[in-house]
């Protein structure tokens, strides 16, 4: 307990007491309170300003591109069907991997005269020359697309799990009210997964916040800047560039929002009855 | 001609299987990528990953001798193990008794520390980070072992995942134990640990997975391939130029060989103790 108190309760009352004072790491001034300049220094930082955009629109837009997909997946493993379970294997094997391999491999993929632009040529009939991650408009969403590939597959098993606790019995009083498939789906099987839906969205989007390893791969947070996030851009206020004042700044910000999620999480869990 | 019925049901599964297939061709097209590139000489890898050549050696290399005995590949991956296990084995023996503790063995103040522990639960390490580098800068072990597996190992999330197992065992075999004269310590080894086996799993799954993939922490805490993790060192290598693919895909091969491997083998507790985590994002 000791432990846990020595390395989480009070480095976080230190985030806060730093993101107040001018801390370097090496400085011959003496650290001293400042206020909530390293707030207002933060908020009027472009690259902050880049950084929490590229968060939020993640956290809008994989979470709910991974939940649904997760959510088809779901019912095609869901079958009775010889040989499903290697198939289930398949499309989680992405979340067990290491993500700065999936993000090294992936780069190779997104190169210019790579695999995925010619992929696309050949689905499109064109020669397609995108320059994915040099590009400041198609970087980010190149990150955000091999976010969805990697981790979909931990999505799924949630979904499974739920799409599982529903009673078979439910369908069968559907067809026997002559429900076909998509009305069973739409009045049967989402109204069921309800709990594990929201579930399996608000842990996405809580982590969606602490998006690093692939900027910090990938691109460095460039280029310009449009892949910066909260998290890379802690790394390199804090540790390159040696103000912790700021850093931590950035840090409490963080943690805001991380709460703020997870207390909307647990208020909606408690609407809709108990949750996992 | 088939019976209808009969024949609809075929073309169903074949739709079925199509599909199925289909959508594992889109899981499996990097791995299968990246096997085949780690096999090639460096600007092969490159000129090649345009055509269906990517997924054919055409010239070998072999990038993975060049990767253990000629860098320093071998040093960092030990390096990975030696944390990795550390952390693994560490780690669930602590947050084991943490959680065997707050289970079974009364002590004042018992419930404000479980609800201290559901409280941190909620603190993500990235918030705390800054604060730990400079802690472990001021008393002088950044870049060593230390660094990297001290403050992985109190875990309030395993803790707590310890403690309600513990809590669903019967309070009679506690009783029993008791009467037969056994100590705290005896109960929770010979009676509560082996009970308890998929909760310890799930803990040495996942804190692997987060420990051999980590790379946030290691960027700010190493320096030199002394303390080097292979997350660092392969980004590192990743980014020099000209890059050497054939090289960097054979580390990476490498790196998540004995994952999948052991995803392989053990399956279903693998996918169990992910899915009662929200581990990554």
């Amino acid at each position: 307990m000791a432990v846990l108190i020595a390395f989480l309760a009070i480095p976080f009352l230190a985030a806060i007491g730093l993101s107040l004072t001018n801390q370097r790491f090496v400085s011959p001034l003496p650290t001293r309170f400042v206020g909530l300049e390293n707030y207002t220094r933060i908020l009027e930082d472009p690259r902050f300003i880049h950084a929490l955009t590229n968060n939020v629109v993640f956290a809008l837009i994989v979470p709910a591109a991974q939940t649904t997909l997760g959510l088809g997946l779901a019912l095609m493993v869901n079958q009775r069907l010889p040989g499903i379970s290697i198939f289930r294997a398949i499309y989680f094997a992405p979340v067990v991997m290491v993500l700065t391999v999936v993000a090294v491999v992936w780069r190779l993929m997104l190169a210019q005269s790579g695999l995925i632009n010619a992929g696309i040529g050949v689905f499109s009939g064109g020669s397609f020359q995108l320059n994915w991650l040099h590009d400041p408009h198609l970087a980010f969403p190149a990150i955000m697309i091999m976010s969805i590939w990697q981790n979909v597959g931990f999505q799924m098993i949630l979904l499974l799990a739920g799409l599982q606790a529903i009673p078979a019995e439910l369908y069968e009083a559907g067809r026997v009210d002559g429900a076909n498939a998509f009305r069973q789906f739409w009045h049967i099987t989402l109204p069921g997964m309800r709990n594990t839906l929201v579930f399996v969205l608000t842990v996405s989007m809580i982590s969606s916040f602490s998006l690093f390893d692939q900027p910090y791969v990938m691109t460095g947070g460039g280029p310009l800047d449009a892949t910066q996030t909260m998290m890379l851009l802690m790394v390199q206020v804090g540790f390159d560039e040696e103000r912790i004042g700021e850093a931590s700044a950035i840090a409490v910000i963080f943690f805001i929002f991380v709460l703020a999620l997870a207390l909307i999480a647990q208020r909606v869990g408690r609407q809709r009855g108990e949750m996992g | 001609m088939m019976p209808g019925p009969r024949r609809d049901r075929i073309v169903g599964l074949i739709v079925s299987y199509a599909l199925l297939i289909s959508v594992a061709a889109v899981f499996l097209v990097p791995l299968l990528f990246m096997l085949v590139a780690s096999l090639k000489p460096d600007l092969d890898v490159l000129a090649e990953s345009n055509s269906l050549k990517a997924f054919w050696p055409g010239r070998l290399e072999n990038n993975y001798f060049e990767a253990f005995i000629t860098s320093d590949f071998t040093r960092i991956f030990l390096n990975s193990v030696i944390i990795t296990g550390s952390v693994v084995a560490l780690g669930t023996l602590i947050n084991s008794m943490a959680g065997y503790a707050l289970a079974w063995v009364p002590f004042k103040g018992q419930r404000l520390v479980l609800a201290f522990v559901v409280a941190m639960y909620i603190v993500p390490f990235q918030a705390v980070a800054i604060p730990l580098l400079l802690f472990f800068s001021g008393v002088q072990i950044v870049d060593t072992y230390l660094v990297q597996i001290i403050p992985f190992i109190a875990s309030p999330f395993f803790i707590y995942l310890f403690y309600s197992f513990f809590l669903d065992l019967p309070k009679e075999l506690f009783e029993a134990a008791r009467i037969d004269g056994a100590g705290i310590v005896r109960s929770y080894v010979s009676i509560a640990l082996p009970l308890i086996k998929p909760a310890l799993a799930t803990s040495a799954i996942l804190s692997f997975l987060l420990i051999w993939g980590g790379l946030f922490w290691p960027v700010m805490v190493t320096r030199t391939e002394a303390s080097r993790p292979i997350t660092v060192g392969l980004s590192q290598v990743a980014g020099m130029l000209p890059t050497q693919w054939g090289d960097i895909m054979a580390m990476s091969v490498a790196i998540s060989a004995p994952i999948l491997i052991v995803f392989l083998i053990f399956q279903p507790a693998f996918i169990r103790s992910i899915a009662s985590s929200g581990l990554k994002g």
